[in-house]
């Protein structure tokens, strides 16, 4: 058996974790460089799968890097994980969001040891999601993430963090419980775990103990309060205004992604007729979360809240570019994960610069900050016009891609009317935007902000990365879309698509 | 007769024995634990012997030595050496009979390792007062007014429940003319259907056991007595009274339901849907109840009731197919074992905290990561599997009942069991978030004896080793499942 890339990227940072927490009174120095360390060979380790990923012909539809041990014969599951496109660039993100979450948390100094150690095993858990072929594998890396968030959002969160912990918590739970009900049907019905072969499984030609339109909605359950969707989204916008920056940035970056993953991955992978039978609903649902989601978001004047509910906004774009069923959609909603992922959380990170050094959130008290602080206000700029989706950056991609696709697809009737709807969302972004670039960061500069710094050399090094990569993909999105078409075009295969 | 396959009973009865005997000359109290884990060790040996030797049985049929009665003998062993290792210290406490104590601790265990292998009504009845009279002397041990109340009401409504299971065991009787759990089978299935619908007395003989051995395993209605019994009695006690004696409860209802009201289909279908129905209450009154408790051990006497209900989801599905009922009734072996860890090391907790505070209160518990950092991650670990999160046992043991309880169409029953744990991660985690982010009432930090924290790593070791590699535990799971078939 070749060298276990994938364990290894998965168990790289729950060693830094154990490391750091049998030191004998570190140092924040120590404690920070070490979390720095693991989370850093992830990420290279990732880069290179991301090299030595077979882009083949023949290699579509095939998980890569496999490893596979017996593990719990008594329901059928095992320590199997792989990788095809989509699960790469999910990988990619994690690591890279899990490198810059360390920067970004640079200056913890409130238990910086136990804040750390949270924050690896949490990076584990994300990882072990987006790499497990197993359900069993996968349910549990779902639910490993829970303890750390709920710690970390109500030790080093502000306002009331105990209720948005617990409130995460409760939501949170009762998904995965519902997928555990979904899970353990499905096996019954299908007799593996293996992700990769129940894809290739026509269900509807199986006994199942309940319609699959059931066990659909209870595998969907814990994706749709993920994601989040309309009606299901209200944990998010009180886990992120109150979790600490760093925090905000993974949940962000990444946690919301895994609600995407799935739905591409289980949702659609398994169930594609009841997908598309169901596809409506679900444009539906996609139409109230992007203009819903904007609406709310032009009435925010706290800083954090309006970027946790534009997120609302971004995810109803991923759900309708999932149910447009077409090759082209869903290739544009994996990369508006990745987009989002990037955009939002370099947001976040900025947001917490702006909060350490102003100690102000609120829009109305902000103002004029681009003559104290130019480079905060320069990569705020970008990463602003990157979630409007303005050309050159990756939401542009992503977004472009998610209408195209979806406005082609042949998924349901009403698709172009859905579709229009949706892009008529970017208005309202532009409008909430602008208008937050304009109110904190131009106008007649304030008194109380004279000596205010700009951005250290950690925190430079950390949002000139986001803003690169936010760039990059822009100019050249084929780097990741050649990848993410690998996993997707046998989704929509099995729809008939060619 | 080969009275070896009595060896692990045995050799516990003559610790007993031996136990008192030394208590008259011994000074020093000490040597009596060592004596009692040293019996219990030599116990499990001749067990991990017997392993190899089984199925045979003993006094005609009327013991089973299967790997079924093996596995439950095994969690019943464990249970007793973290008990006594838990306490070493709490002991103090009582002032007075020492020899006493572990002696009724040790015959307890006699009467709970004969009801997982008893396989004949009269068998089964004498070694649950066995056990039973053990355990009521054992709750009121504290001679304070709560543990007498306890003592109190654990004895009467026992006496209650041993009448009720008794006048069940009467009417089954009377009908098959048979206490060989076999023999009665026989003879029921050899009765007309239609005599057994005109003379309801055998489906009443077979409530009235159900609602017998609904009491030992604190089922729905019957776990009123668990509250007032579990806070008032000493608390080694509580832990073993809610993992030992529950283990061996359910024990003997999977071996009765199976060997003496298996078949025919109809009749297993319908104590099936009886335990399905009871499962959901036990588990939600459990649970609900739970949230409002302030006192720990109350809290843990709640969710022992809603572990209750979820063993008894696993019950309901060995009910059905009768060709995966072995796979159900090794999920309910696995459940029952790592339960067994998880409880009795969160109330090791427990008991080092309350040495030390003298208090049971889950607001005295705020800010112990400061005080007793290594409790507070065993406890943290235990409670976590309670709720069943990974890396640990609890969420193997949900995922292996509730795969079982699916495979046999018990969906339902599974969407209202996984509902019901996310109410239980809320008051779990309570106490978890009350530890660790809770400000410390006082800089003063908690010391623990060395039993307590080997009792304590020892189970919170093997919660996370179950958590991490179960098939160690799966298979001889999967084994005691089949013996039985």
């Amino acid at each position: 058996m070749s060298f276990p890339f994938l364990s290894a990227i998965i168990f790289l940072p729950a060693i830094g974790a154990i490391v750091i927490a049998l030191l004998r009174k570190p140092s924040q120095q120590q404690v920070r460089g070490l979390a720095l360390l693991f989370s850093l060979v992830s990420f290279l380790l990732s880069v290179y799968l991301f090299l030595a990923f077979d882009r083949s012909n023949t290699a579509i539809g095939v998980m890569q890097f496999v490893e596979k041990l017996s593990w719990l014969p008594a329901v059928g599951s095992s320590y199997h994980l792989g990788i095809d496109g989509i699960s790469l660039i999910m990988l990619l993100l994690t690591t890279i969001i899990g490198v810059l979450v360390v920067l970004v948390s640079w200056k913890v100094t409130l238990r910086p040891r136990e804040y750390f150690i949270w924050l690896l095993v949490l990076e584990t858990s994300l990882i072990g999601v987006f790499t497990s072929v197993d359900l069993i594998l996968f349910f549990i890396f779902w639910e490993v993430e829970l303890l750390p968030m709920y710690l970390l959002i109500s030790i080093w969160g502000t306002g009331r963090k105990e209720y948005s912990a617990i409130k995460y918590v409760i939501y949170t739970v009762s998904g995965s419980a519902l997928m555990l009900a979904g899970i353990l049907t499905l096996y019954f019905t299908v007799g593996t775990m293996d992700m990769s072969v129940i894809a290739q499984t026509d269900l509807t030609q199986l006994k199942a103990a309940i319609p699959l339109t059931g066990i659909f909605l209870l595998l969907l359950a814990p994706f749709f309060i993920k994601l989040p969707v309309f009606p299901l989204h209200t944990w998010l916008p009180d886990a992120h205004t109150d979790a600490p920056t760093g925090v905000s940035v993974v949940l962000a970056g990444v946690l919301l992604k895994m609600g995407g993953y799935g739905m591409i991955r289980v949702n659609v992978g398994f169930f594609p007729t009841v997908a598309r039978d169901l596809a409506p609903i679900m444009g539906a649902l996609a139409v109230i979360g992007v203009l819903y989601g904007a609406a709310i978001t032009l009435r925010q004047t706290d800083l954090k809240k309006l970027i946790a509910y534009s997120s609302v906004s971004h995810m109803g774009l991923v759900l309708l570019g999932i149910f447009a069923l077409t090759n082209v959609s869903l290739t544009g909603a994996t990369l508006q994960m990745f987009s989002h992922g990037v955009v939002t959380g370099l947001l976040f990170a900025l947001v917490g610069l702006v909060y350490d050094k102003t100690h102000n959130r609120n829009l109305s008290a902000l103002g004029g900050l681009a003559r104290r602080m130019p480079i905060i206000a320069v990569v705020f700029s970008i990463a602003g016009l990157a979630s409007l989706g303005l050309p050159g950056t990756s939401g542009f991609a992503a977004e472009f891609l998610v209408f195209v696709g979806s406005f082609t697809s042949n998924a349901f009737a009403s698709v172009r009317i859905v579709t229009l709807l949706c892009a008529f969302g970017i208005v309202l972004t532009a409008g909430y935007i602008l208008w937050m670039l304009q109110r904190a960061f131009h106008g007649p500069p304030l008194e109380q902000y004279d000596k205010m710094p700009d951005a250290d050399r950690v925190e430079m090094l950390c949002i000139f990365s986001f803003a690169a990569i936010i760039i990059v993909v822009g100019v050249y999105p084929a780097l990741l879309t050649d990848i993410i078409q690998m996993g997707t075009k046998p989704i929509t295969a099995l729809l008939g698509a060619p | 007769m080969n009275l070896f396959l009595l060896t692990p009973e045995l050799s516990l009865f003559i610790t007993a024995v031996l136990v008192i005997l030394v208590d008259l000359v011994a000074k020093k109290k000490g040597v009596l634990i060592f004596l009692s884990l040293l019996g219990v060790v030599v116990s499990g040996g001749f067990a991990v012997s017997l392993w190899a030797q089984a199925p045979d049985a003993l006094f005609n049929n009327m013991l089973a030595v299967d790997h079924f009665a093996l596995f439950f003998k095994f969690i019943i062993l464990s249970a007793l050496a973290l008990t006594i290792l838990s306490s070493v210290d709490y002991r103090r406490k009582f002032g007075r009979g020492d020899g006493e104590y572990l002696a009724l601790l040790l015959t307890s265990a006699v009467g709970l390792m004969l009801l997982s292998a008893a396989r004949e009504l009269i068998t089964i009845y004498i070694s649950l007062e066995l056990s039973g009279i053990s355990l009521y002397v054992l709750a009121s041990f504290l001679r304070d007014p709560k543990s007498s109340e306890a003592g109190l009401k654990y004895i009467l409504l026992g006496a209650v429940a041993s009448a009720v299971l008794l006048y069940g065991m009467v009417l089954v009787y009377g009908l098959t003319g048979a206490t060989d759990l076999n023999q009665i089978a026989n003879s029921i299935q050899a009765m007309p259907l239609k005599s057994i619908l005109d003379n309801p007395a055998l489906l009443m003989g077979l409530t009235l056991v159900v609602a017998g051995f609904g009491f030992k395993i604190s089922s729905f209605p019957f776990q009123m007595w668990v509250p007032d019994v579990y806070e008032g009695a000493p608390t080694p006690i509580t832990g073993y009274l809610s993992v030992a004696s529950k283990a061996a409860g359910f024990a003997v209802v999977l071996r009765i339901f199976h060997d003496a009201f298996g078949a025919p289909d109809w009749l297993s279908r319908d104590w099936g849907t009886l335990f399905a129905v009871l499962a959901v209450l036990t588990m939600t009154v459990g649970n609900i109840v739970a949230i409002a408790q302030t006192n720990i051990k109350r809290m843990m006497a709640y969710s022992s009731i809603a572990q209750a209900g979820y063993i008894m989801v696993g019950l309901a599905a060995t009910s059905v197919a009768q060709t995966m009922a072995p796979e159900a009734r090794g999920a309910v072996a696995f459940f029952l074992a790592s339960y067994a860890l998880t409880n009795i090391g969160a109330f090791v907790a427990i008991v080092a905290f309350s040495n030390k505070t003298g208090t049971d209160l889950i607001a005295d518990y705020s800010g112990m990561v400061k005080r007793a950092p290594l409790l507070t991650l065993g406890l943290t670990v235990c409670l976590v599997s309670l709720v069943g999160l990974p890396p640990t046992a609890g969420l193997i043991a949900k995922i292996y009942i509730f795969n079982a309880a699916v495979q046999q169409g018990f969906l339902w029953l599974v969407i209202i069991a996984v509902i019901n744990t996310v109410i239980a991660a809320y008051y779990y985690l309570r106490v978890v978030k009350v530890m660790w982010l809770g400000a410390p009432a006082s800089e003063e930090p908690v010391p623990s004896s060395a039993a307590l924290r080997t009792a304590l790593t020892l189970a919170a070791a093997g919660v996370l080793l179950l958590g991490i590699v179960p098939s160690l535990l799966i298979k001889l799971a999967q084994a005691a499942g089949k013996s039985m078939s």
